[in-house]
């Protein structure tokens, strides 16, 4: 037997490590590990012409773009939101509050058919705005800043409540205008946990599925999310470009949250 | 000189929070872009759950399908929540309780299954059990079903949920320490008398938030369901699923009649977690280490 350096006097060490990595190991390691071996499998010929298919392009492109457009619609519109709840006097405003955060305790299922409702040829939105979002591109886009928007919210909240008020009044005294209050006093404050949000959001849009499967339409090439691509090729028992193509967006995804990741850093380190 | 300052104005330009015709701007833009997105969907769930009248709503809510939809629904949450408390518990004790080796490496592994798309969750456990997967073959020999039948359902549920209870207990075991859990143990305690009589009590509340969240994620998982259930009508569809088949045949009354199952425990799920972060901030702010330290310690020793 191994033992392990470790600090901390309260019994129990090894019942917990053993039982931690053992259920870990079992519920999501050798899941994943069963994705990354059928995925390796597959050779250097077989994975280009999977990845290079126009179908699978088009649908990567069309993941990536909506959610970095839903993403960024998130980054402003939840900061407004988090600002309004911090700092404005509202009624209702724990009830406003709560409501952020039904987009997480809605299960997606239900979040999909109701926007898509919302968004079809006879919904009450299409009304108003004159324009069918459901089965379009857009109306990807507005499920995933319906799925996305907790996300910014709950980020950029504590960051405003941090925000001292006496600092805008001492940079009004200074003689700063109320942009330049945003831009050099507010902003370089705020930035760190909007782009923390903004990730979030980004990240969790790539792999959504359930709110987007009802309101895109899914016709391929045009509406055809990354998911739902792996979803008909796992139909087709076509499990080698399934395992894939899984294996290109989780790496993908990772790779884009640690890019925001070091631009939050250097954010971060700038503005402290 | 700084009596010229006119404290009302300055103030007016200030405080964009409290005057000012571009906060009132920012005011409505918010709150209307937050209402028209959040009230919508929960407006049309159930306005047109309810379009036919109440009666094909209980009708169709009480059709053989559903209900099974909804028993599965519960079951599986009976089993992964549990499961996974058990998990979050033990593994917020090793985390918060000792330092070790490629700790932080667990800690990113623990958290892996957040950053996983709801399909590819679902698509490991058909590359393991499916027909043609790992042990599929095997498994095939003895006639056990994992894929398209409850136990698969069941896995994958636990293995979106897998972060959610460890997360929300991690950060306050973490806050709190191990001195009270120390004075016990110098007091003689057990280990099980030290967590069941020192450390739960101060973590109950973030234990029953971790559950509550737990749950919500269970009972209303698509994707991940989706990919491993096969749709069997009757035996493998959840509620979730269960909402999706009827849509698909437009039939939209009682899709939206099951959706409102759901989403009234959204709403339940809301409340929930709003009542135990005030429970939370109450508890967990004064802390009153030193009162706390003895009263428990004592109660602990004895």
């Amino acid at each position: 037997m191994f033992t392990m350096k470790r600090t901390g006097i309260l019994p129990g060490f090894g019942l917990t490590l053993g039982y931690t990595l053992t259920y870990l190991s079992l519920i999501v390691l050798l899941p994943l590990s069963a994705l990354a071996l059928k995925a390796s499998g597959t050779s250097a010929q077989k994975f280009l012409s999977i990845v290079t298919e126009p179908r699978v392009i088009n649908a990567f492109q069309l993941s990536f773009e909506a959610s970095l457009i839903a993403a960024s619609i998130n980054a402003v519109m939840g900061t407004l939101v988090a600002w309004v709840l911090v700092r404005h006097p509202l009624p209702l405003r724990s009830l406003f509050d709560a409501l952020v955060d039904l987009p997480f305790a809605l299960p997606t299922a239900v979040a999909g058919i109701a926007l898509t409702a919302l968004t079809s040829q006879d919904g009450i939105v299409t009304r108003l705005v004159g324009v069918r979002l459901a089965f379009t591109q857009a109306g990807i886009v507005v499920a995933l800043s319906f799925i996305g928007l907790p996300f910014v919210v709950r980020s950029v909240q504590p960051a405003v409540e941090s925000i001292p008020e006496h600092l805008e009044e001492a940079a009004a005294i200074l003689g700063a205008s109320r942009t330049q209050t945003l831009y050099r006093v507010l902003l370089p404050r705020l930035w760190p946990a909007v782009l923390t949000g903004f990730a979030v959001a980004f990240a969790r849009g790539l792999g959504e599925y359930g709110s987007v499967v009802f309101i895109s339409g899914n016709m391929p090439n045009k509406t055809e999310i990354v998911p739902l691509l792996i979803v008909t090729r796992l139909e087709q028992y076509d499990y080698q470009a399934a395992a894939t193509v899984a294996a290109l967006l989780l790496t993908l995804s990772f790779l884009s949250l640690f890019a925001i990741n070091l631009l939050q850093n250097r954010l971060s380190a700038r503005s402290t | 000189m700084a009596g010229a300052i006119n404290h009302r104005a300055l103030h007016a330009r200030v405080r964009p929070g409290a005057h000012g015709k571009l906060s009132h701007v920012v005011t409505v833009v918010a709150l209307t872009y937050l209402a028209v997105l959040i009230l919508g969907p929960l407006g049309v769930v159930f306005g047109s759950a309810l379009s036919k009248g109440i009666g094909p709503y209980f009708a169709a809510l009480t059709q053989p399908d559903a209900l099974s939809a909804m028993w599965l629904t519960i079951v599986t949450a009976l089993v992964a929540v549990p499961t996974n408390l058990l998990f979050g518990v033990t593994a917020a004790w090793l985390l918060s309780k000792y330092d070790f080796p490629f700790k932080t490496l667990l800690t990113t592994l623990i958290d892996l299954p957040f950053s996983v798309s709801p399909v590819v969750s679902g698509l490991v456990f058909v590359l393991l059990f499916g027909r043609s997967g790992w042990f599929g073959p095997f498994l095939e020999r003895f006639s056990i079903h994992i894929i398209f039948a409850w136990p698969g359902i069941v896995l994958a549920t636990c293995f979106v949920t897998f972060p959610i209870v460890v997360r929300e207990l991690l950060s306050l075991m973490q806050a709190q320490g191990s001195a009270e859990e120390e004075a016990a143990l110098t007091l003689g305690a057990s280990g099980l008398a030290i967590f069941f009589r020192v450390t739960l009590p101060k973590i109950r509340w973030a234990l029953l938030y971790g559950v509550v969240l737990c749950n919500a994620r269970a009972m209303g998982e698509f994707g991940a369901v989706s990919v491993v259930s096969g749709h069997i009508r009757g035996e493998t569809n959840t509620l979730p699923l269960h909402v999706e088949v009827l849509y698909d045949e437009y039939q939209f009354v009682g899709a939206f009649a099951a959706a409102s199952v759901l989403t009234l425990l959204g709403l339940l799920t809301l409340g929930a977690k709003k009542l135990l972060e005030w429970q939370l901030v109450r508890t967990t702010m004064p802390t009153g280490a030193i009162v706390a330290l003895s009263t428990t310690a004592t109660e602990a020793g004895q």
